[in-house]
């Protein structure tokens, strides 16, 4: 483990994620972990990393970075206007950094969530079996908060030295610019009224102000789903369940694990990298899809991951 | 009398690709929640199945479709829920003190005709079974409540329900582990911490325990 990057400004919202906690769950504590795996996956492997190491979450603003040692990154997700010492610098590829120059970000351009991968994993606090910073419970990640100015990052030694150089394909990426999310029906999408489900499989909804790491509450129509009220049960990350008020919410890695609202549709896995990269003003809709087409997509995105050498 | 084999119907819903919600029942139940907790322990021994969690009444079951499509897994749940649940062991017991001066109990005494002292004292009759932990971390839905005290929830949640707070709404009971928003009636604070982010498990309860509230002055 060595010191690795300086932060000289923190950006908005920057933490350190991996794959997240899934069994604190049991305890009622998010699972957490990076939004978007597909990229956070993609930038680890570009730099010869297990997938689920730990990365940086840049959220929008990005941070302004020095690296006080030589080392090979890679930065995957959104294109938040990457730059090296001012000069524009390669997404999705591998390349290496010298003691002293300067990784910054400038306007977001496509997407809201890059991730920074460090040859070796970047270090942080471990919580119940993940170093996924969670803000609520502080722990985990740096200190379990943001990246502040004056703080160090740390990575581990890699296992093996990888060469610059490695590149995920335009082709093989998400398109993050295409906010038509696959989503397969829930199981209480028969409470909705027909109208409603209409509007949940067709209508545009946007992000409302309050959406975050948690959840994304979507602006647009009104769902009606009557009918009793339910016992809680278990949620995961991708399901959209519909309150009483009829504002549909779309749950995210830091969702609560139990609730008892109507389930009316799960975002395909495959497209909850997309989903991942929306912000707050964003119109997004849903495609109804059947779990085999899901799974397919599924199984095009670990190809495309599978490619990374 | 030969043992039943089970009566329990299970529907299986997709959730998404990679998981699925097995409901074995729509009722507040003792015996299905015992159900739940047994399923959920049984498929997490699954190699196919990466993460399940029961509900009240239910299961959520995140599953590897490489190793398993949804009918199999389907199939195998509802196979696993027809066998007798293992004989539960009884869950631990914690014993909560409460100083029952919450800003809801008249109001909650007057809608259902009793004395405040009477809802305290029903309060806290019973051993409570903790259902479910979740939503937020150290919660635990407990129940179920005697029939005298159950009140639908507030109609407006207050923006902020201080840490601590003992609460009901319906046939359940709870204690909010963190500073919140909640729209169950407050009857009163205990200063028991339900959420131990330093520990494993960092919720002091846990499915299938038994909770008993007794008052205290201060």
């Amino acid at each position: 483990m060595s010191e690795v990057f300086r932060v000289a400004e923190p950006g908005l919202f920057t933490t350190i994620q991996d794959i997240g906690r899934p069994s604190a769950i049991a305890s009622g504590v998010p699972p957490g972990g990076a939004m978007d795996r597909f990229a956070h996956s993609a930038a680890n492997l570009l730099v010869g990393n297990d997938r689920a190491a730990p990365s940086l979450e840049c959220t929008l603003r990005g941070p302004r970075l020095v690296a006080v040692r030589a080392c090979l990154i890679a930065i995957a997700g959104a294109d938040l206007d990457v730059r090296v010492n001012g000069g524009p610098a390669p997404m999705w590829t591998g390349f290496n950094l010298s003691a002293g120059d300067e990784l910054t970000f400038g306007r977001r351009r496509v997407g809201a969530r890059a991730y920074v991968a460090i040859a070796g994993g970047v270090i942080g606090d471990r919580w119940l079996g993940s170093m996924s910073t969670n803000v609520m419970a502080s722990r985990g990640g740096m200190r379990g908060r943001p990246l502040m100015s004056g703080d160090v990052l740390s990575a581990a030694e890699p296992f093996y030295l990888a060469d610059a150089g490695s590149h995920l394909a335009e082709h093989l990426r998400p398109r993050y610019a295409d906010h038509a999310l696959h989503a397969i029906a829930g199981p209480h999408v028969k409470r909705l009224l027909p109208e409603s489900r209409d509007a949940l499989f067709g209508a545009e909804f946007s992000l409302s102000p309050d959406s975050n790491r948690m959840g994304y509450r979507l602006e647009g129509a009104r769902l009606q789903a009557p009918g009793d009220e339910l016992l809680s049960f278990g949620l995961i990350a991708g399901v959209v369940q519909l309150p009483s008020g009829g504002q549909p919410i779309l749950l995210m890695a830091d969702h609560q694990t139990a609730g008892g609202y109507p389930v009316v549709a799960t975002v395909a896995s495959a497209s909850m990298p997309v989903a991942a990269q929306l912000a707050p003003g964003d119109d997004l809709r849903f495609v109804e899809t059947s779990i085999e087409t899901a799974l397919q997509m599924r199984a095009a995105q670990r190809a495309a991951l599978d490619s990374i050498i | 009398m030969p043992p039943r084999r089970s009566t329990v119907r299970v529907r299986v819903y997709p959730l998404g690709d990679t998981a699925v919600l097995a409901e074995l029942g729509t009722r507040l139940d003792t015996a299905l929640n015992t159900r739940a907790i047994a399923l959920a322990s049984a498929l997490r021994k699954r190699r196919d199945v990466r993460q399940a969690v029961a509900g009240h009444a239910s299961v959520t079951v995140q599953f590897d479709p490489d190793q398993i499509t949804h009918e199999a897994l389907a199939a195998a749940i509802r196979r696993l829920a027809t066998k007798r649940p293992p004989m539960e062991e009884p869950g631990r017991l914690h014993r909560i003190p409460v100083v029952y001066d919450g800003p809801d109990l008249e109001a909650v005494a007057a809608e259902l005709r009793l004395e405040p002292q009477q809802v305290i004292e029903i309060h806290g009759r019973p051993i409570y079974r903790a259902f479910l932990v979740g939503f937020v971390p150290g919660w635990a839905y407990l129940g179920p409540l005697p029939d005298e005290l159950v009140l639908p929830r507030r109609p407006v949640p207050r923006t902020q329900v201080p840490a601590g707070s003992v609460a009901i709404a319906g046939h359940q009971t709870g204690i909010y582990p963190l500073n919140s928003p909640g729209g169950w009636h407050l009857i009163g604070r205990t200063s028991v911490k339900l959420f131990l982010p330093d520990s494993d498990p960092p919720s002091l309860f846990r499915a299938g325990d038994r909770v008993k509230f007794f008052a205290v002055r201060e």
